[in-house]
């Protein structure tokens, strides 16, 4: 083994070409982000300089006249979220607690790989099936349901007429999408939190939902909000599933049964064909998701923060 | 440019001759299917590879453009004015209908009549049920019932939308004054679905429902379609035969690059949706081989393809215009001054 003796490197200059190189690559990934944030600007200027700050609070879509806003997607973006992670993020909690507290081992075990597996399945996956079985349903069932039966017609956000497209269909289906996500997490967040805690909590008296909320749940705080954050993250930039079930038309939302469009579905809908003003308009709204993605991180990330020096404080 | 370089290089060597040439084209999806069906068959009896990308008119036009394809296609046709300031020749391919398709519990193919005004008030949004008194009068016969209709157009920007939207522009005075001509418009109600097939499913799924697609997507996916009232005030079903009479009425002749547009034709039994697909080539040809194979390509489209394209509902161009368009290539279309031949 004499090559062994004979390194190519000396050990002295290894480091410094191995902190060479990581560093490179993480300065790269800093650039992409950046290079991304230029780009679109770039793109988008014509639009910028066109309809400056009305595009951001207009609802005119006219291709014909050339006139654009990106109120109707924003909105639709927003809402769509909204009702997923409404749905999503308590579902999960629950699943995930009752996987890692209550359910034995051969019930909870096979559940988590399904979880998993869920959490693999495509997004178009999810689309197909949405316009195929959940459009029809949502039209001839859930729809009349909430809006007859439930009365919730005469309420504003639930009337109109009802055709099983729409932001309701379009939230349900995101929060089955980022459901597996979010709940493995919180899962693991779960898993995570010692059983010393939790014995002598319960050696102290303390009631299962005493144990969850007082224990469990403050000790996993920073991991259960980054898992919303994950699922809030993949369903504010979600295209395909959405695509298929929100309508894609632009409208400002009245009713959560009307159809409407998100920032995503527009882009995904016009860019093929999209020319002059009309692609750089797609590209400010393209600027704009990805300032919410960024928005979304940032707030994160400041909110992390501000609950760990709550905690290390107390 | 490198990979270009290679494949000259390899031409340069092994000296393919032009049948092994391989065309790529891309644009409108109105003509897709027959497209489709054109170059399989002509790569098995001809040996030349034409591919087909139906990506949309607008796309065509972009990728003739950035000259990435051999030739585009579009439902839109240029101006005169535009293919001069691009170097293009566009010429017609095929005519065919653009069709209304609706869902309506207990209504069957045809049954239902409509003329453009009332078509327009409907995608309007100034008709929201199917017993309104403009439909119902129109349909005396009909049991059509109280049902709340959904508008379902198309989402993506589309030459289809193009042709029907130019037709509803000129049948009402409130649609060409609100929303207009184009490949997208502001809908005013709706629901859009992806291309042709995602009109023809949001059709089928939502029941009371109407929609606008290219006539061999509504043939296949058994839709009900409607009979529309023409120019001549005749009622017409959808069929080959009324596309073919709104395309006998059209004076190639005195259309500049071709410019032609079928929509609201004269003549009794004309179909008042009928649109012309268009291919666009470059004047000057960058390859003699290629180009040669292309317009052998489209001369057999011409004279092979004519009864592939009648079996699939697509009307074929009249032979007189083919002859006017291959003078027409004989003059403009070149390659390094000379003639493609």
């Amino acid at each position: 083994m004499s090559y062994c003796n004979k390194k190519l490197i000396q050990p002295e200059y290894s480091d410094r070409i191995f902190k060479v190189l990581t560093g490179a690559a993480a300065i790269l990934a800093a650039l992409l982000m950046l290079g991304f944030f230029v780009q679109l600007f770039w793109y988008a200027l014509p639009s910028i300089k066109t309809f400056g700050w009305r595009f951001l609070i207009s609802s005119e879509w006219d291709p014909v006249k050339q006139v654009y806003g990106a109120l109707p997607s924003i909105l639709g973006t927003l809402i769509t979220t909204g009702i997923a992670v409404l749905i999503a993020v308590p579902v999960s909690f629950i699943v995930s607690m009752f996987l890692v507290e209550s359910a034995p081992a051969w019930f909870s075990v096979p559940v988590s790989y399904a979880l998993d597996l869920l959490a693999a399945i495509p997004s178009i996956i999810y689309g197909m099936w949405g316009l195929f079985v959940f459009v029809p349903f949502m039209q001839s069932t859930v729809q009349p349901f909430l809006a007859n039966t439930l009365h919730l017609k005469s309420i504003p956000f639930f009337g109109g007429n009802y055709n099983g497209f729409g932001f309701l269909t379009s939230g349900i289906i995101l929060a089955l999408m980022i459901l597996p996500f979010v709940s493995a997490v919180m899962r693991d967040v779960f898993k995570m939190v010692p059983s010393v805690l939790k014995e002598s909590a319960f050696g102290a008296g303390a009631t299962s939902w005493e144990v969850t909320y007082d224990i469990t749940m403050k000790y996993g705080a920073r991991g259960l909000l980054g898992a919303v954050f994950l699922g809030l993250g993949r369903a504010v930039g979600e295209t395909m599933a959405v695509l298929f079930v929100i309508g894609n038309i632009q409208t400002m939302p009245k009713s959560f049964f009307q159809a409407g469009t998100t920032i995503a579905a527009t882009l995904a809908n016009n860019f093929a064909e999209a020319e002059g003003i009309f692609k750089s308009s797609l590209f400010e709204l393209g600027l704009i998701l990805l300032v919410m993605s960024f928005l979304i991180q940032v707030l994160a990330q400041l909110w992390l923060k501000r609950i760990s020096r709550q905690m290390g404080e107390s | 440019m490198k990979k270009m370089l290679i494949a000259a290089a390899a031409i340069a060597v092994t000296g393919i001759d032009a049948s092994a040439v391989t065309l790529n084209g891309a644009g409108a999806s109105f003509p897709a299917p027959v497209y489709r069906v054109w170059t399989y068959n002509y790569k098995r009896t001809a040996g030349a590879r034409v591919n087909y990308q139906s990506v949309g008119s607008g796309a065509g036009i972009n990728q003739i453009r950035a000259k990435t394809v051999d030739f585009g296609a579009s439902d839109k046709p240029l101006k005169k004015a535009e293919l001069d300031k691009y170097g293009l020749v566009q010429f017609p391919m095929l005519m065919g209908g653009v069709v209304v398709v609706v869902n309506i519990p207990g209504v069957k193919t045809d049954q239902l009549k409509l003329d453009g005004k009332t078509l327009a008030d409907i995608f309007l949004g100034k008709i929201r049920k199917w017993n309104d008194p403009a439909i119902t009068k129109l349909n005396p016969n009909l049991n059509i019932p109280a049902m709340p209709i959904t508008v379902v157009h198309r989402s993506d920007s589309s030459g289809t939308t193009w042709i029907f939207t130019n037709y509803l522009t000129k049948v009402s005075d409130d649609w060409s004054k609100t929303v207009g001509n184009g490949k997208a418009v502001k809908w005013p109600v709706g629901i859009g679905g992806q291309k042709n097939p995602g009109v023809c499913n949001n059709v089928f799924k939502v029941r009371g429902s109407i929609g606008y697609v290219e006539y061999t997507y509504a043939f296949e996916s058994k839709l009900a379609t409607a009979s529309l009232k023409n120019k001549a005030g005749n009622f017409v079903k959808p069929n080959l035969n009324a596309f073919q009479a709104a395309g006998a009425s059209a004076d190639w002749k005195n259309a500049p690059g071709y410019y032609m547009v079928l929509t609201d034709q004269t003549g009794k039994d004309s179909w008042p949706i009928t649109g012309v697909t268009y291919i666009l080539i470059y004047k000057v040809q960058k390859e003699m081989a290629k180009a040669k194979t292309m317009l052998k390509y489209f001369n057999w489209c011409y004279t092979q393809g004519a009864s592939t394209a009648a079996k699939m509902h697509y009307v074929p161009i009249p032979k007189n215009v083919v002859g006017m368009v291959s003078e027409m290539w004989n003059k403009e279309v070149k390659y390094n001054g000379q003639m493609i031949k």
